[in-house]
């Protein structure tokens, strides 16, 4: 990690994540606020990149920066009579301290503790080239149980999801509606 | 000038203390899980930049826990974004609005 290109990408990277961050909080309206998030998501992914996690970061782009921003968009969309305000609420302040309070203690914490890490020839051995391989040897070796129960929390959630937004009243005005449609139909070719 | 494994750690911590400060000081249900999306990212960052560094494992062994437990993030992360989603259209059917500060009653 010592060449110059993975630091002036580390730099620049790391700068695009943290102040796409910081102006998801600043803006003051709600969809330029998830243009930043978006923007946050790829710098992320990049960095990812650096630490040679290929696989993670195409997935980061595909389902942060695609699919979930996506998802963010359309719940503006389905909101439309709500506030496209991205304001803060009457307990802001408190919130920032505490978000301030948890990165001090953190970068802290990275900086002074004597960390087991690699340096130098060793972390270039350690550079990852298969990344892909292993990860699904590991997930349908080792981690079998988790990654099946996964697949039943997804399945899941796409129910709750779709329970949670049906509305009973439509559905059953629809079914009567379809019933007398059927029935006039019905008593026509009578 | 290297970069370090200290160096990932606090842009990870930066991110999520941004993350924190946006669930807990934003108006808007949206917002908010935007701020949770960030923190779970920053997490992501700090499991790869562990599994990159970390002298805990043995040469010659590839150390990729840190990624699949990433992929379970990512996939919590999902599934947590459709339902928080779906709830929020549904306050908003019921009361017109998704402002936090105006939902402030567990029952109606």
């Amino acid at each position: 990690m010592e060449s110059t290109g993975i630091v002036v990408a580390f730099y620049v990277l790391s700068a695009l994540t943290v102040l796409s961050a910081l102006s998801v909080f600043l803006m003051r309206n709600l969809v330029h606020a998830i243009v930043f998030l978006v923007m946050s998501f790829i710098g992320m992914a990049g960095l990812f990149v650096t630490l040679s996690a290929d696989f993670i970061a195409v997935a980061q782009i595909l389902i942060y920066a695609g699919a979930i921003s996506v998802l963010l968009v359309f719940a503006v969309m389905l909101t439309p009579l709500a506030s496209r305000n991205n304001g803060n609420s009457l307990y802001a302040g408190p919130g920032v301290l505490l978000g301030a309070a948890i990165a001090a203690i953190v970068v802290f914490t990275a900086v002074d503790v004597e960390w087991n890490e690699l340096t130098g020839a060793a972390l270039e051995e350690r550079a990852f080239i298969d990344t892909i391989g292993t990860i699904g040897d590991q997930l349908l070796g080792q981690h079998i149980l988790a990654f099946e129960v996964a697949s039943v929390l997804l399945l899941f959630a796409l129910l709750g999801a779709i329970v949670l937004v049906t509305d009973p009243g439509a559905v059953d005005e629809e079914d009567e509606a379809a019933e007398d449609a059927a029935g006039v139909t019905a008593e026509d070719a009578v | 000038m290297t970069i370090t494994l200290a160096h990932y750690l606090a842009v990870s911590g930066i991110v999520f203390g941004i993350g924190v400060a946006i669930a807990l000081s934003k108006r808007n249900v949206v917002a908010v899980l935007m701020g949770v999306e960030l923190m779970l990212n920053a997490s992501n960052l700090a499991f790869l930049a562990f599994s990159r560094f970390s002298g805990a494992f043995q040469p010659g062994t590839e150390p990729l826990a840190g990624h699949t437990f990433v992929v379970f993030v990512l996939t919590v992360a999902a599934a947590e974004a459709a339902v928080a989603l779906a709830m929020a259209v549904l306050i908003y059917r019921r009361r017109e609005t998704v402002d936090l500060d105006r939902i402030s009653v567990l029952r109606w």
